[in-house]
Protein backbone atom coordinates (compact mmCIF):
# COMPACT_ATOMS: atom_id res chain seq x y z
CA UNK A 1 0.00 0.00 0.00
CA UNK A 2 2.70 2.48 1.20
CA UNK A 3 5.24 1.91 -1.69
CA UNK A 4 3.05 0.98 -4.29
CA UNK A 5 1.05 4.54 -3.89
CA UNK A 6 4.91 6.03 -4.11
CA UNK A 7 5.34 4.01 -7.29
CA UNK A 8 2.22 5.09 -8.93
CA UNK A 9 2.78 8.74 -8.39
CA UNK A 10 6.55 8.30 -9.82
CA UNK A 11 4.70 6.88 -12.81
CA UNK A 12 1.51 9.79 -12.71
CA UNK A 13 4.47 12.14 -12.38
CA UNK A 14 6.73 10.64 -15.54
CA UNK A 15 3.03 11.29 -17.96
CA UNK A 16 2.14 14.51 -16.44
CA UNK A 17 5.38 15.54 -16.99
CA UNK A 18 5.55 14.46 -20.36
CA UNK A 19 2.96 15.87 -21.34
CA UNK A 20 3.33 19.44 -20.00
CA UNK A 21 6.89 19.00 -22.06
CA UNK A 22 5.05 18.36 -25.52
CA UNK A 23 2.75 21.62 -24.42
CA UNK A 24 6.44 23.55 -23.59
CA UNK A 25 7.93 22.35 -26.80
CA UNK A 26 3.81 23.12 -28.72
CA UNK A 27 4.71 26.93 -27.40
CA UNK A 28 8.11 26.50 -29.81
CA UNK A 29 6.86 25.30 -32.69
CA UNK A 30 4.32 28.42 -32.54
CA UNK A 31 7.05 30.43 -32.03
CA UNK A 32 8.95 29.19 -34.12
CA UNK A 33 5.97 29.92 -36.64
CA UNK A 34 5.86 33.31 -35.63
CA UNK A 35 9.06 34.78 -35.37
CA UNK A 36 11.12 32.62 -38.07
CA UNK A 37 8.32 30.96 -40.12
CA UNK A 38 10.09 27.62 -39.16
CA UNK A 39 8.63 25.81 -36.37
CA UNK A 40 11.60 23.36 -36.01
CA UNK A 41 13.95 26.74 -34.69
CA UNK A 42 11.37 27.63 -32.04
CA UNK A 43 10.82 23.66 -31.69
CA UNK A 44 14.97 23.86 -30.27
CA UNK A 45 15.12 26.74 -28.73
CA UNK A 46 12.29 25.71 -26.58
CA UNK A 47 13.89 22.31 -26.01
CA UNK A 48 17.30 23.75 -25.51
CA UNK A 49 16.25 26.52 -23.01
CA UNK A 50 13.58 23.93 -21.07
CA UNK A 51 17.01 21.01 -20.16
CA UNK A 52 18.81 24.40 -19.12
CA UNK A 53 16.23 25.73 -16.77
CA UNK A 54 14.99 22.46 -15.68
CA UNK A 55 18.38 21.16 -14.86
CA UNK A 56 19.34 24.06 -12.92
CA UNK A 57 16.40 23.81 -11.21
CA UNK A 58 16.92 20.26 -10.26
CA UNK A 59 20.82 21.09 -9.39
CA UNK A 60 20.18 23.78 -7.15
CA UNK A 61 20.12 22.34 -3.83
CA UNK A 62 17.23 22.80 -1.32
CA UNK A 63 19.61 25.01 0.44
CA UNK A 64 18.59 27.88 -2.35
CA UNK A 65 15.02 27.11 -1.23
CA UNK A 66 15.58 28.25 2.36
CA UNK A 67 17.72 30.96 2.46
CA UNK A 68 15.02 31.94 0.07
CA UNK A 69 12.71 32.10 2.81
CA UNK A 70 15.07 33.27 5.82
CA UNK A 71 14.85 29.59 7.47
CA UNK A 72 17.62 28.47 9.76
CA UNK A 73 18.27 25.06 10.16
CA UNK A 74 17.82 23.30 13.90
CA UNK A 75 21.04 20.86 13.84
CA UNK A 76 20.28 18.96 17.18
CA UNK A 77 17.50 18.01 19.30
CA UNK A 78 17.99 20.06 21.97
CA UNK A 79 17.18 23.29 20.24
CA UNK A 80 13.55 22.54 19.45
CA UNK A 81 12.78 18.91 20.50
CA UNK A 82 9.42 18.81 20.09
CA UNK A 83 9.53 19.73 16.36
CA UNK A 84 12.64 17.44 16.06
CA UNK A 85 10.99 14.42 17.71
CA UNK A 86 7.80 15.16 15.79
CA UNK A 87 9.73 15.12 12.30
CA UNK A 88 12.05 12.17 13.59
CA UNK A 89 8.46 9.70 14.20
CA UNK A 90 6.43 11.10 11.21
CA UNK A 91 10.28 10.47 9.02
CA UNK A 92 9.81 6.91 10.60
CA UNK A 93 6.34 6.04 9.85
CA UNK A 94 6.43 7.08 6.36
CA UNK A 95 9.72 5.08 5.77
CA UNK A 96 12.28 7.98 4.57
CA UNK A 97 15.44 9.00 5.85
CA UNK A 98 15.00 11.99 8.11
CA UNK A 99 14.91 15.26 6.73
CA UNK A 100 16.58 18.16 7.52
CA UNK A 101 14.94 20.42 9.78
CA UNK A 102 14.53 24.42 9.43
CA UNK A 103 12.85 27.43 11.23
CA UNK A 104 11.52 30.02 10.00
CA UNK A 105 11.73 33.44 12.47
CA UNK A 106 7.67 33.97 11.46
CA UNK A 107 4.68 35.05 13.60
CA UNK A 108 2.28 33.51 10.72
CA UNK A 109 1.64 29.34 11.18
CA UNK A 110 2.66 27.70 8.13
CA UNK A 111 5.14 25.21 6.92
CA UNK A 112 6.78 23.36 4.11
CA UNK A 113 9.18 20.86 2.31
CA UNK A 114 11.48 21.00 -0.15
CA UNK A 115 14.66 18.38 -1.18
CA UNK A 116 13.99 16.59 -5.02
CA UNK A 117 14.57 12.77 -3.17
CA UNK A 118 13.39 11.68 0.21
CA UNK A 119 17.38 11.39 1.07
CA UNK A 120 18.07 15.17 0.65
CA UNK A 121 14.41 16.26 1.91
CA UNK A 122 13.81 19.12 4.39
CA UNK A 123 10.82 20.45 6.28
CA UNK A 124 10.75 23.92 7.59
CA UNK A 125 7.90 25.78 10.14
CA UNK A 126 7.32 28.57 10.94
CA UNK A 127 7.59 29.84 14.54
CA UNK A 128 4.07 30.71 15.09
CA UNK A 129 3.24 27.01 14.04
CA UNK A 130 5.21 25.84 16.84
CA UNK A 131 3.79 28.54 18.88
CA UNK A 132 0.14 28.05 18.23
CA UNK A 133 -0.59 24.63 17.49
CA UNK A 134 -1.13 21.42 20.10
CA UNK A 135 1.41 18.75 19.92
CA UNK A 136 -1.12 16.44 18.01
CA UNK A 137 -1.80 18.85 15.39
CA UNK A 138 1.69 19.91 14.43
CA UNK A 139 2.19 15.98 14.01
CA UNK A 140 -0.62 16.22 11.21
CA UNK A 141 1.39 19.33 10.03
CA UNK A 142 4.00 17.47 9.88
CA UNK A 143 2.54 14.65 8.26
CA UNK A 144 1.44 16.35 5.49
CA UNK A 145 4.58 17.63 4.59
CA UNK A 146 7.11 14.29 4.93
CA UNK A 147 3.94 12.87 2.75
CA UNK A 148 5.03 15.45 0.07
CA UNK A 149 8.48 14.53 0.50
CA UNK A 150 7.25 10.72 0.13
CA UNK A 151 5.00 11.16 -2.26
CA UNK A 152 7.87 12.67 -4.53
CA UNK A 153 6.09 16.02 -4.85
CA UNK A 154 8.69 17.85 -4.53
CA UNK A 155 10.23 16.89 -7.67
CA UNK A 156 7.29 17.12 -9.58
CA UNK A 157 6.63 20.60 -8.17
CA UNK A 158 9.98 21.60 -8.97
CA UNK A 159 9.81 20.47 -12.60
CA UNK A 160 6.45 21.97 -12.82
CA UNK A 161 7.84 25.67 -11.89
CA UNK A 162 10.78 25.30 -14.20
CA UNK A 163 8.53 24.63 -17.11
CA UNK A 164 6.09 27.32 -16.74
CA UNK A 165 9.06 30.05 -16.47
CA UNK A 166 10.61 28.10 -20.10
CA UNK A 167 6.85 29.15 -21.37
CA UNK A 168 6.38 32.92 -19.56
CA UNK A 169 10.83 33.29 -20.78
CA UNK A 170 9.91 32.03 -24.31
CA UNK A 171 6.74 34.03 -25.18
CA UNK A 172 7.95 36.91 -23.48
CA UNK A 173 10.99 36.74 -26.04
CA UNK A 174 8.51 35.95 -29.01
CA UNK A 175 6.30 39.21 -28.30
CA UNK A 176 9.62 41.60 -27.96
CA UNK A 177 10.90 39.49 -31.04
CA UNK A 178 7.73 40.61 -32.83
CA UNK A 179 7.42 43.84 -31.74
CA UNK A 180 10.51 45.02 -33.00
CA UNK A 181 10.37 43.16 -36.87
CA UNK A 182 7.34 44.42 -36.52
CA UNK A 183 8.92 48.24 -35.86
CA UNK A 184 11.70 47.78 -37.83
CA UNK A 185 9.57 46.68 -40.60
CA UNK A 186 12.49 44.21 -41.38
CA UNK A 187 10.31 40.74 -40.50
CA UNK A 188 11.48 38.15 -42.38
CA UNK A 189 8.24 35.64 -42.67
CA UNK A 190 6.05 38.82 -43.21
CA UNK A 191 8.27 38.71 -46.43
CA UNK A 192 8.74 35.36 -47.11
CA UNK A 193 4.35 35.20 -46.52
CA UNK A 194 4.61 37.55 -49.69
CA UNK A 195 6.71 36.15 -51.88
CA UNK A 196 4.59 33.20 -50.86
CA UNK A 197 1.64 35.00 -52.05
CA UNK A 198 0.34 34.34 -48.55
CA UNK A 199 -2.28 31.79 -48.69
CA UNK A 200 -5.33 31.92 -46.39
CA UNK A 201 -4.32 28.99 -44.52
CA UNK A 202 -0.96 30.58 -43.38
CA UNK A 203 -2.50 33.57 -42.30
CA UNK A 204 -4.76 31.48 -39.67
CA UNK A 205 -2.17 29.17 -38.50
CA UNK A 206 0.22 32.32 -38.25
CA UNK A 207 -2.98 33.89 -35.85
CA UNK A 208 -3.85 30.76 -34.02
CA UNK A 209 0.19 31.23 -33.36
CA UNK A 210 0.32 34.11 -31.99
CA UNK A 211 -2.66 33.51 -29.82
CA UNK A 212 -1.56 30.49 -28.43
CA UNK A 213 1.76 32.23 -27.56
CA UNK A 214 0.27 34.86 -25.61
CA UNK A 215 -1.59 32.23 -23.77
CA UNK A 216 0.43 30.46 -23.54
CA UNK A 217 2.08 31.26 -19.96
CA UNK A 218 -1.34 31.57 -19.03
CA UNK A 219 -2.50 27.88 -19.24
CA UNK A 220 1.25 26.65 -18.19
CA UNK A 221 0.91 28.78 -14.93
CA UNK A 222 -2.89 27.06 -14.62
CA UNK A 223 -1.89 23.56 -15.20
CA UNK A 224 0.95 24.18 -12.58
CA UNK A 225 -1.77 25.58 -9.99
CA UNK A 226 -3.88 22.62 -10.63
CA UNK A 227 -1.42 20.07 -10.21
CA UNK A 228 -0.22 20.99 -6.87
CA UNK A 229 -3.99 21.74 -5.55
CA UNK A 230 -4.66 17.49 -6.63
CA UNK A 231 -0.99 17.02 -4.39
CA UNK A 232 -2.14 19.15 -1.29
CA UNK A 233 -5.72 16.87 -1.01
CA UNK A 234 -3.19 13.62 -1.79
CA UNK A 235 -0.69 14.60 0.72
CA UNK A 236 -3.48 15.46 3.28
CA UNK A 237 -4.78 11.73 2.37
CA UNK A 238 -0.75 10.23 3.01
CA UNK A 239 -0.76 12.39 6.24
CA UNK A 240 -3.62 10.51 7.55
CA UNK A 241 -2.31 7.46 6.60
CA UNK A 242 0.67 7.98 8.78
CA UNK A 243 -1.20 9.33 11.77
CA UNK A 244 -3.51 7.78 11.78
CA UNK A 245 -5.35 10.56 13.73
CA UNK A 246 -7.62 12.47 10.87
CA UNK A 247 -8.27 15.21 14.22
CA UNK A 248 -5.03 16.55 14.33
CA UNK A 249 -4.47 17.23 10.82
CA UNK A 250 -8.09 19.14 10.43
CA UNK A 251 -8.05 20.61 13.99
CA UNK A 252 -4.48 22.38 12.60
CA UNK A 253 -6.37 23.65 9.20
CA UNK A 254 -9.22 24.87 11.18
CA UNK A 255 -6.63 26.79 13.33
CA UNK A 256 -4.20 27.99 10.53
CA UNK A 257 -7.52 28.83 8.59
CA UNK A 258 -9.03 31.12 11.29
CA UNK A 259 -5.39 32.83 11.78
CA UNK A 260 -5.27 36.12 10.16
CA UNK A 261 -1.56 36.94 10.80
CA UNK A 262 0.07 37.11 7.47
CA UNK A 263 3.79 36.48 6.92
CA UNK A 264 5.97 39.04 6.58
CA UNK A 265 7.29 38.43 3.93
CA UNK A 266 6.40 35.26 1.81
CA UNK A 267 8.53 34.69 -1.23
CA UNK A 268 6.27 34.47 -3.90
CA UNK A 269 8.20 32.12 -5.86
CA UNK A 270 7.75 29.54 -3.15
CA UNK A 271 4.02 29.67 -2.59
CA UNK A 272 2.69 26.78 -3.36
CA UNK A 273 5.16 24.97 -1.68
CA UNK A 274 3.62 26.22 1.49
CA UNK A 275 1.10 24.22 3.52
CA UNK A 276 -1.68 26.82 3.09
CA UNK A 277 -1.52 29.99 0.71
CA UNK A 278 1.03 32.69 2.91
CA UNK A 279 0.43 35.50 1.25
CA UNK A 280 -3.33 35.75 0.87
CA UNK A 281 -4.63 35.81 3.99
CA UNK A 282 -7.99 37.11 3.81
CA UNK A 283 -8.89 34.71 1.01
CA UNK A 284 -7.76 31.52 3.31
CA UNK A 285 -11.40 30.31 3.91
CA UNK A 286 -12.99 31.46 0.63
CA UNK A 287 -15.51 27.85 -0.77
CA UNK A 288 -14.54 27.43 -4.36
CA UNK A 289 -10.72 26.87 -5.36
CA UNK A 290 -9.91 29.40 -8.50
CA UNK A 291 -7.91 28.56 -11.51
CA UNK A 292 -5.05 30.40 -9.93
CA UNK A 293 -4.87 29.05 -6.36
CA UNK A 294 -2.20 27.09 -5.31
CA UNK A 295 -3.78 24.98 -2.90
CA UNK A 296 -7.61 24.01 -2.53
CA UNK A 297 -9.55 25.95 -0.38
CA UNK A 298 -9.21 24.98 3.45
CA UNK A 299 -12.61 24.19 3.69
CA UNK A 300 -12.78 21.35 1.48
CA UNK A 301 -9.44 19.90 2.52
CA UNK A 302 -11.15 19.86 6.25
CA UNK A 303 -14.43 18.43 4.37
CA UNK A 304 -12.38 15.53 2.67
CA UNK A 305 -10.50 14.96 6.42
CA UNK A 306 -13.22 14.53 8.01
CA UNK A 307 -14.86 11.62 5.41
CA UNK A 308 -11.96 9.90 5.80
CA UNK B 1 12.84 -24.28 -36.51
CA UNK B 2 10.45 -21.63 -36.02
CA UNK B 3 8.97 -23.62 -33.56
CA UNK B 4 11.97 -24.18 -31.78
CA UNK B 5 12.58 -20.31 -31.36
CA UNK B 6 9.04 -19.71 -30.27
CA UNK B 7 9.66 -22.72 -27.51
CA UNK B 8 13.01 -21.03 -26.46
CA UNK B 9 11.17 -17.55 -26.34
CA UNK B 10 8.49 -18.89 -24.32
CA UNK B 11 11.12 -20.46 -21.96
CA UNK B 12 12.95 -17.28 -21.63
CA UNK B 13 10.47 -15.09 -21.07
CA UNK B 14 8.95 -17.57 -18.19
CA UNK B 15 12.18 -17.74 -16.27
CA UNK B 16 12.77 -13.78 -16.33
CA UNK B 17 9.08 -13.25 -15.13
CA UNK B 18 9.93 -15.68 -12.31
CA UNK B 19 12.66 -14.02 -11.61
CA UNK B 20 11.38 -10.54 -11.73
CA UNK B 21 8.61 -12.26 -8.89
CA UNK B 22 10.89 -13.90 -7.29
CA UNK B 23 13.15 -10.75 -6.40
CA UNK B 24 10.19 -8.51 -5.48
CA UNK B 25 8.99 -10.95 -3.15
CA UNK B 26 12.60 -10.80 -1.48
CA UNK B 27 12.72 -7.23 -1.73
CA UNK B 28 9.20 -7.18 0.10
CA UNK B 29 10.67 -9.75 2.94
CA UNK B 30 13.29 -7.66 3.77
CA UNK B 31 11.32 -4.46 3.93
CA UNK B 32 9.07 -6.73 6.90
CA UNK B 33 12.84 -7.72 8.91
CA UNK B 34 13.99 -3.95 8.00
CA UNK B 35 10.66 -2.43 9.91
CA UNK B 36 11.01 -4.45 12.37
CA UNK B 37 14.72 -3.54 13.11
CA UNK B 38 13.37 -0.22 13.31
CA UNK B 39 11.14 -1.31 16.50
CA UNK B 40 13.90 -3.46 17.97
CA UNK B 41 16.00 -0.45 18.29
CA UNK B 42 13.33 1.98 19.93
CA UNK B 43 12.89 -1.08 22.50
CA UNK B 44 16.42 -0.75 23.25
CA UNK B 45 16.01 2.80 23.47
CA UNK B 46 13.12 1.95 25.79
CA UNK B 47 14.95 -0.44 27.75
CA UNK B 48 18.35 1.21 28.43
CA UNK B 49 16.28 4.52 29.81
CA UNK B 50 14.50 2.52 32.72
CA UNK B 51 17.53 2.11 34.97
CA UNK B 52 17.93 5.84 34.77
CA UNK B 53 14.49 6.63 35.77
CA UNK B 54 14.06 3.83 38.80
CA UNK B 55 16.95 5.63 40.15
CA UNK B 56 15.41 8.97 39.97
CA UNK B 57 12.67 7.98 41.11
CA UNK B 58 13.65 6.41 43.74
CA UNK B 59 15.80 9.61 45.61
CA UNK B 60 12.37 11.01 46.00
CA UNK B 61 9.68 8.06 46.35
CA UNK B 62 11.88 5.40 47.30
CA UNK B 63 9.08 4.07 49.87
CA UNK B 64 6.92 3.06 46.40
CA UNK B 65 8.60 -0.05 45.92
CA UNK B 66 5.85 -1.72 44.27
CA UNK B 67 5.33 0.56 41.60
CA UNK B 68 9.23 0.50 40.75
CA UNK B 69 9.40 -3.66 41.09
CA UNK B 70 6.45 -3.53 38.32
CA UNK B 71 8.79 -1.56 35.94
CA UNK B 72 12.02 -3.72 36.66
CA UNK B 73 9.70 -7.16 36.18
CA UNK B 74 8.27 -5.55 33.16
CA UNK B 75 11.89 -4.58 31.88
CA UNK B 76 13.62 -8.06 32.54
CA UNK B 77 10.36 -9.85 31.09
CA UNK B 78 11.58 -8.20 27.73
CA UNK B 79 15.21 -9.63 27.76
CA UNK B 80 13.51 -13.01 28.81
CA UNK B 81 11.67 -12.95 25.06
CA UNK B 82 12.64 -14.70 22.51
CA UNK B 83 14.54 -12.96 20.03
CA UNK B 84 12.51 -14.03 17.16
CA UNK B 85 8.92 -14.20 19.83
CA UNK B 86 8.05 -10.97 18.23
CA UNK B 87 4.27 -11.24 19.86
CA UNK B 88 6.28 -12.05 23.43
CA UNK B 89 8.44 -9.08 23.21
CA UNK B 90 5.16 -6.52 22.26
CA UNK B 91 3.66 -8.31 25.04
CA UNK B 92 6.33 -7.14 27.32
CA UNK B 93 6.81 -3.92 25.45
CA UNK B 94 2.86 -3.21 26.34
CA UNK B 95 3.13 -4.62 30.14
CA UNK B 96 6.39 -2.01 30.37
CA UNK B 97 4.08 0.98 29.31
CA UNK B 98 1.38 0.25 31.54
CA UNK B 99 3.97 0.25 34.33
CA UNK B 100 5.41 3.30 33.42
CA UNK B 101 2.21 4.88 33.43
CA UNK B 102 1.79 4.25 37.17
CA UNK B 103 5.34 5.49 37.58
CA UNK B 104 4.52 9.03 36.04
CA UNK B 105 1.04 8.79 37.78
CA UNK B 106 2.83 8.75 41.23
CA UNK B 107 5.05 11.90 40.32
CA UNK B 108 1.58 13.88 40.75
CA UNK B 109 1.76 12.83 44.62
CA UNK B 110 5.04 13.93 44.53
CA UNK B 111 5.86 17.94 43.82
CA UNK B 112 9.86 17.98 43.89
CA UNK B 113 10.20 14.87 41.94
CA UNK B 114 7.49 16.40 39.08
CA UNK B 115 10.00 19.35 39.34
CA UNK B 116 13.07 17.27 39.08
CA UNK B 117 14.55 17.98 34.94
CA UNK B 118 16.40 15.24 34.99
CA UNK B 119 12.90 13.35 35.93
CA UNK B 120 11.19 15.87 33.29
CA UNK B 121 13.67 15.11 30.75
CA UNK B 122 13.73 11.09 31.03
CA UNK B 123 9.54 11.22 30.77
CA UNK B 124 9.81 13.43 27.57
CA UNK B 125 12.40 10.66 26.82
CA UNK B 126 10.15 7.77 27.15
CA UNK B 127 7.33 9.35 25.62
CA UNK B 128 8.57 9.86 22.62
CA UNK B 129 10.40 6.56 22.53
CA UNK B 130 6.40 5.45 22.91
CA UNK B 131 5.16 7.19 20.35
CA UNK B 132 7.75 5.64 17.64
CA UNK B 133 7.21 2.43 19.12
CA UNK B 134 4.00 2.73 18.26
CA UNK B 135 4.83 4.59 15.07
CA UNK B 136 7.12 1.71 13.85
CA UNK B 137 4.67 -0.85 14.62
CA UNK B 138 2.32 1.20 12.34
CA UNK B 139 4.63 1.03 9.58
CA UNK B 140 5.80 -2.74 10.55
CA UNK B 141 2.06 -3.98 9.61
CA UNK B 142 1.50 -1.96 6.75
CA UNK B 143 4.77 -3.61 5.39
CA UNK B 144 3.74 -7.52 6.76
CA UNK B 145 -0.06 -6.24 4.73
CA UNK B 146 1.69 -5.51 1.70
CA UNK B 147 3.79 -8.81 1.97
CA UNK B 148 1.48 -10.76 2.32
CA UNK B 149 -0.89 -9.74 0.04
CA UNK B 150 1.99 -10.48 -2.59
CA UNK B 151 2.33 -13.82 -1.08
CA UNK B 152 -1.83 -14.66 -1.52
CA UNK B 153 -1.90 -13.05 -5.05
CA UNK B 154 -1.38 -14.47 -8.37
CA UNK B 155 0.94 -14.90 -10.12
CA UNK B 156 3.23 -14.42 -6.62
CA UNK B 157 1.66 -16.72 -5.12
CA UNK B 158 3.20 -19.37 -7.28
CA UNK B 159 6.75 -18.19 -6.68
CA UNK B 160 6.05 -17.82 -3.24
CA UNK B 161 5.07 -21.36 -3.09
CA UNK B 162 7.97 -22.67 -4.82
CA UNK B 163 10.32 -19.90 -3.27
CA UNK B 164 9.04 -21.28 0.24
CA UNK B 165 8.05 -17.35 1.17
CA UNK B 166 5.82 -17.35 4.11
CA UNK B 167 3.30 -14.98 5.67
CA UNK B 168 4.29 -12.99 8.80
CA UNK B 169 1.64 -12.17 11.32
CA UNK B 170 0.73 -8.69 12.13
CA UNK B 171 1.65 -7.15 15.54
CA UNK B 172 -1.72 -7.08 17.69
CA UNK B 173 -2.97 -3.87 19.20
CA UNK B 174 -3.14 -4.22 22.87
CA UNK B 175 -6.79 -4.81 24.49
CA UNK B 176 -7.11 -2.06 26.61
CA UNK B 177 -5.85 0.53 24.06
CA UNK B 178 -8.95 -0.47 21.72
CA UNK B 179 -11.23 0.94 24.71
CA UNK B 180 -12.29 4.12 24.75
CA UNK B 181 -11.23 5.82 28.03
CA UNK B 182 -13.48 6.29 30.81
CA UNK B 183 -13.37 9.87 32.20
CA UNK B 184 -15.04 10.23 35.35
CA UNK B 185 -14.96 13.91 37.15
Amino acid sequence: MLFEQIAANKRKTVFIVLGFFIFVMLVGCAIGILVYNNYLNGLIMAAVIGAIYIAIMIFSSSKVVMTMNRAKEVTSKDQEPVLWDTVESMAMVAGIPMPKVYIVEDPSPNAFATGISPEKGAVAVTRGLLNKLERYELEGVIAHEIAHIRNYDIRLSTIAIALVAVVAILSDLAMRMLFWGSITGGNNNRKSNDNNGGGGAQAIIYIVALIFVILAPIIATAIQFALSRNREYLADATAIELTRNPVGLADALRKIGGDTTKMKQPSAASESIYFTTPSKGEKKTKEKAGWFDSHPPITSRIERLEHM
Amino acid sequence: MIGWIIAIAVVVILVLIYFGLYNSLVKYRNRVEETWAQIDVQLKRRFDLIPNLIETVKGYASHEKETLAKVVEARSMMTQAPADGRSEQMEADNMLTGALKSVFALAESYPDLKANTSFIELQHELATTENKVAYSRQLYNTTVMTYNTKIESVPSNIVAKMGGFTKRDMLATPEEEKVVPKVQF
